[in-house]
């Protein structure tokens, strides 16, 4: 018997779980959905989540460097961040745009606060919300999906010289832009197979839906959350069609346009960013389907959804600090009489 | 009661599913392990006062003699495990490290070990304090694991009334299956301890819980349970730690025992399924307790199995009984979600030891790198108190152990272990909170 005793504090077993094995199953679940962004914009769309996930990477490696630790590029967060800004963005967007977003995701939206686990708001929606105040027209103009040299020819647009006026583009609309603006609805099927303008993986709601669930049956993401903010925007969108059916669409339109699915199974799901309480996550999805909806249809934008996740992340150390759950045998608080 | 267990049968909401291994134990019979050379008796193996020696260096005793008598009433006997000679008695190291009184006996190898001591005592004439004193005499306490002086637990605080005793048959730690083997082989001593229980605190009936990973248990405790109508037995769902006592009254009989209280809060007494076999069997001959049935298990033995042990037989000859590997170097007392590491092979087997598991290497999240809190709510989700784990361990790191206390109830977190289980970012969250109270502890003391 050896002289060496090994001691250590229960419990003395371990799921076998870890942050890097569950990030790295996020980033494996979102290559289909890159791979159909490909398929729809072509060269541009793969260059540019290329461009948005290595800036990323190399934004966190620098932090990290700077601030003297070890680089965490090996919990694969990052990447996940870098891919889920390139899906949100235009797919013509400028690259230099595009590196811009992924900076700022990464530096003030991550490493500031001190790294995984730190950050107060999802940072591939903090590069995208400075992207929309910074260049409101680049990311605003969408291309049409399978443009036909889309695979030999980038998008004019995407090999822009930075802060020079890019070249046009033909752009098409988005079916939220249309529904907003010209009162055409796309219909439901075309939404669910993401044959339709829009950001770059936002599109095939039935994809993204199948990539969330995977990862839900996995056990590797929450499903309440997802639930919640579908079901709030569906509630939201169903009483908006009651009371004007002329106007507002039907609820499924709700569901499977924009970039609701993707936020809702992909963004609003950032663990860090979230609340952790039951009860918590459900106000919180409830909360942020209802924002999108209201923003969509009463607010001046075609989209709501990342206002309402940044907005529901600002808000869930809140939630959480209100939805504590009741412990088991706590005692009720006793009524002082005096 | 929700509406989910209606339809699902008696199962614990929260806690998780950990792989039991209890394959490699549950069908082995109980067997006798042979007396090591030198017994270790410390006279502190349960919660309370130490007990004070009684005999003294050089005397012979026979097994089953009383060595030492109770310290108080939260305290109790210690009986010789063996026919022999008390050779020294002197410090001897305790499960923590530290050194505590023992009582040390060389067992006659040549001695017939026949217990000698005892008288048949007729319980049905005897009152409720005369059984309680009774118990106190044989020794006996929580077998579980707690050690808590079963005789203490039989006398529940004035204005409380105990209705209901509720006997622990769940056994949810892992590799553990000394109670399981307890059901099967001594069936009819727990009914009959739990009557004894019964009848001192003046319940009308008692409720016994197993899991139903035990089916084998239930049937024969039915079995021996007859047509009687006065014992319910309850098959639970699997679920760990569905075996904590606050857990299990809430499953079989929906009862929350409040925080910082006693099972007696809410009408009950908790008693392990071996406790009961103890009182069933020595408390009718006026016996003491001088040994138990330990699990020895874990990939790091050869012969693993349930052993009835001497109380006070050091864990290297237990271990050596049941061929541990040379290499083995993480052995653990109890189970391997809320036991101990054992500091050393010198330590003697007590009353309170349920298992002695060695584990291989790595198999605890010792080695594996430590992430910052992602907020997954994994924690939050198995947690069976409905604490909210992943708070704690942040308030924890920055060192807001009173806030921890007094907004987040760090007081009724027992240690399961679940939220360490089932965390990704392998944060020793058990250990932040150990801490933690203890830190509580310490500045109350001060105040």
């Amino acid at each position: 018997m050896k002289a060496v005793i090994e001691i250590r504090t229960s419990p003395h077993l371990h799921s076998g779980r870890s942050v890097d094995s569950i990030m790295r199953n996020v980033v494996y679940t979102l290559l289909p959905i890159c791979c159909y962004s490909v398929w729809l914009f072509g060269v541009s769309a793969l260059l540019l989540i290329a461009t948005t996930t290595s800036a990323c990477m190399l934004v966190e490696h620098l932090s990290c460097r700077m601030s003297g630790k070890e680089s965490s590029l090996n919990d694969f967060s990052v990447i996940i961040t870098g891919i889920l800004l390139g899906l949100t963005l235009p797919p013509g967007l400028p690259l230099w745009m595009a590196a811009v977003g992924a900076f700022i995701a990464v530096a003030p939206g991550k490493m500031i606060f001190g790294g995984l686990g730190f950050n107060v708001f999802n940072p591939a929606l903090v590069g995208r919300a400075f992207l929309q105040a910074a260049f409101p027209v680049a990311m605003t103009r969408y291309t049409h999906v399978l443009a036909p040299h889309r695979f030999t020819q980038f998008i004019p647009s995407t090999l822009a010289a930075p802060f020079l006026k890019p070249l046009d583009t033909i752009t098409g609309a988005t079916p939220l832009m249309l529904q907003k603006f010209d009162h055409i609805t796309t219909d439901t099927w075309t939404l669910f197979l993401g044959e339709r303008a829009g950001s770059s993986g936002e599109t095939c709601a039935i994809l993204i839906l199948l990539c969330g669930l995977y990862l839900i049956a996995r056990k590797m993401m929450d499903w309440r959350i997802p639930a919640a903010m579908l079901l709030g925007a569906l509630l939201t969108g169903a009483a908006y069609h009651l009371s004007n059916p002329a106007r507002c669409p039907g609820p499924f339109f709700i569901l499977f346009s924009g970039g609701l699915m993707l936020g809702a199974m992909f963004m609003a799901t950032d663990p860090v960013a979230s609340p952790v309480t039951p009860r918590g996550m459900w106000i919180y999805g409830l909360l942020m389907g209802l924002i999108t909806v209201l923003i969509r249809f009463a607010g001046g934008l075609p989209e709501g959804v990342m206002y309402s996740i940044l907005l529901g992340n600002a808000l869930s150390p809140l939630i959480d600090k209100v939805t504590q759950p009741r412990a088991y045998g706590e005692r009720k608080l006793k009524v002082v009489t005096t | 009661m929700s509406l989910m267990q209606m339809f699902t049968g008696k199962r614990l909401d929260r806690g998780l599913h950990v792989p039991d291994h209890k394959e490699a134990t549950q069908h082995l019979p109980i067997r006798r392990l042979p007396f090591a050379p030198t017994l270790v008796v410390p006279l502190l193996q349960h919660t309370g006062a130490p007990a004070i020696p009684i005999v003294r260096e050089g005397q012979e005793v026979v097994r089953g003699e009383p060595i030492a008598k109770a310290g108080g009433f939260v305290s109790v006997p210690m009986h010789a495990p063996a026919t022999g000679r008390v050779t020294r008695m002197t410090l001897a190291p305790g499960p923590r490290g530290d050194l505590i009184p023992a009582i040390y006996i060389d067992p006659y190898q040549s001695a017939s070990q026949e217990i000698l001591y005892g008288a048949y005592q007729d319980i049905e004439q005897m009152t409720p304090e005369q059984i309680v004193a009774a118990v106190q005499e044989t020794g006996v306490v929580g077998l579980g694991g707690a050690a808590f002086p079963t005789h203490v637990k039989l006398r529940p605080p004035e204005g409380k009334p105990v209705d209901t005793v509720v006997v622990n048959g769940c056994e949810c730690e892992p590799y553990l299956t000394t109670d399981h083997r307890v059901m099967l082989e001594q069936a009819a001593e727990v009914l009959h301890g739990a009557r004894i229980a019964m009848r001192a605190l003046r319940a009308g009936r008692a409720v016994v819980g197993v899991e139903d990973n035990k089916p084998d248990a239930l049937k024969a405790l039915r079995e021996a349970l007859g047509g009687a109508r006065d014992i319910a037995i309850e098959s639970v769902a699997a679920k760990y730690p569905q075996g904590a006592e606050k857990m299990l009254v809430k499953v079989l009989l929906n009862r929350e025992i409040p925080s910082g209280g006693l099972p007696a809060d809410v009408g009950l007494a908790v008693f392990n399924v071996a406790t009961l076999a103890q009182v069933g069997e020595l408390l009718p001959l006026r016996r003491g307790l001088i040994e138990r049935v330990v699990t020895i298990a874990g990939p790091g033995v050869r012969k693993p199995g349930n052993y009835l042990i001497a109380l006070g037989t050091p864990l290297r000859w237990a271990l050596e009984r049941a061929e541990i590997d040379p290499d083995a170097s993480s052995i653990i007392l109890g189970g391997p979600m809320m036991g101990s590491a054992a500091a050393s092979l010198e330590l003697p087997i007590t009353k309170g030891v349920t298992g002695i598991l060695v584990l291989a290497k790595g198999a605890s999240n010792g080695h594996s790198r430590i992430y910052p809190c992602i907020h997954c709510a994994a924690c939050v989700d198995v947690c069976p108190m409905h604490l909210n784990p992943s708070h704690l361990g942040l308030l924890a790191r920055k060192d807001r152990y009173e806030e921890m206390e007094t907004d987040y109830h760090l007081a009724d977190c027992f240690e399961c272990g679940c939220c360490s289980y089932v965390c990704p970012s392998h944060i020793p969250l058990v250990q932040h909170f150990r801490v933690a109270k203890q830190m509580n502890r310490e500045r109350k003391a001060r105040a």
